[in-house]
């Protein structure tokens, strides 16, 4: 590492880059792929469940960046408002609402932690060597700019298909696009946000004295037990009405 | 021996050269890889959550590097459109899973008192 870095440095000073000859679109790339990987590694590594929330933003964030640069400008302004905006907002609220006392830190045992960094690097050193395995992926960019427009993935959410088109199609217009999709991920979406809102309700809560008169299957004894729970009805009576 | 910069400090090589395709893979394979850590590891539900959410966006960042057309080299054909869209379903997939999740992660919290994966045992045989 050490060594690394300093020959990093003897070739800084014996042979400086131009400024010039930097590929910015590249610089750009390292500097948030660096981010994102290492905001990642630190979600990995930190053991407090606040910090992880926050390294995941910035992960987030900077993968956001990335496509960005790859040039798809709308799906990296969906991530940062979906992701980074909702999802993660959403998991604070969680963190929050459950992070008390011992759970802000919860360690994995030892072994845990070697079984998954074992299983980590096997997948890792697949997933590199499959990444350089293929020579059309390697090839460099040829820096095609298409314009930024989202015209044609919203025309293509709504079922036309601009950009490209069918082959032997008589109108350049007439292909299919993704409306079906998109309406089953909506409908989809709207049945999980109804079901997650069931599922986290709040319960209504029993005073310990209702549950007790309603296991006994007798009639409460005495008639000061009846006129406490009356109280207790007309009590509630009155707060809904907003009281006298 | 005289070496180039280049070949000698691969930083300065990568900062010359245009990005490929295989660039964006590595990046979406180490989130991936740690996403995958991140579950296998993390006794907090909300951790295990988050270590879903990398693998998705690992994922995520592969669909876009090959529906890029400006990172594909010289007569390769990017996926265009339908990987951009893709990724867009799976942002709002990885939203709808989040909303459950939490939800499941607080009920198990409201009766367990605790949100620690190990302890989510009631169902073992």
């Amino acid at each position: 590492m050490m060594t690394g870095l300093a020959m990093l440095v003897d070739a800084m000073v014996a042979a400086p880059l131009p400024v010039a000859a930097i590929n910015w679109h590249s610089f750009f790339f390292l500097v948030f792929a660096a981010l994102a990987c290492g905001f990642a590694v630190a979600v990995v590594a930190a053991d407090n469940i606040v910090r992880m929330a926050l390294y995941l933003v910035f992960s987030l964030g900077a993968t956001a960046g990335l496509f960005f640069l790859a040039g798809a400008e709308f799906v990296g302004a969906m991530q940062l408002m979906i992701y980074v905006g909702g999802t993660l907002v959403l998991l604070v609220f969680g963190v929050m609402l459950t992070a008390q006392g011992p759970f802000v830190s919860l360690k994995g045992s030892g072994r845990d932690r070697v079984v998954a960094g074992v299983v980590g690097a096997v997948l890792l050193a697949v997933l590199l060597q499959a990444a350089f395995s293929v020579d059309a992926w390697r090839a460099p960019a040829q820096g095609v700019v298409a314009d930024p427009s989202a015209t044609p993935i919203g025309m293509a959410l709504v079922g036309l298909r601009v950009d490209e088109p069918a082959a032997g199609s008589p109108s350049p217009n007439v292909r299919p696009g993704y409306l079906l999709p998109f309406e089953i991920v909506s409908v989809h979406l709207l049945v999980v946000l109804v079901g997650a809102a069931y599922l986290a309700r709040a319960k209504r809560r029993k005073t310990p004295r209702a549950i007790e008169v309603a296991a006994s299957s007798e009639p409460p004894a005495s008639r000061a037990e009846h006129a406490a729970i009356g109280r207790d009805r007309s009590r509630g009576a009155s707060v809904l009405t907003g009281g006298r | 021996m005289e070496v180039g910069v280049a070949s000698m400090v691969p930083v300065i090589g990568l900062l010359t050269q245009p990005v490929s395709v295989a660039h964006y893979l590595v990046v979406g394979a180490i989130l991936f890889v740690c996403g995958i850590v991140c579950m296998a590891m993390k006794r907090n539900a909300l951790g295990v959550l988050m270590g879903i959410e990398l693998v998705l966006n690992g994922a995520n960042v592969n669909f876009v590097a090959f529906a890029s057309p400006y990172l594909q080299g010289e007569g390769v054909r990017s996926l265009g459109l339908d990987g951009q869209v893709i990724a867009l379903f799976v942002i709002l997939l990885a939203a709808a899973e989040a909303a459950v999740a939490l939800a499941i992660t607080l009920s198990f919290y409201n009766n367990h008192a605790t949100v620690d994966v190990d302890r989510a045992d009631d169902l073992k045989g």
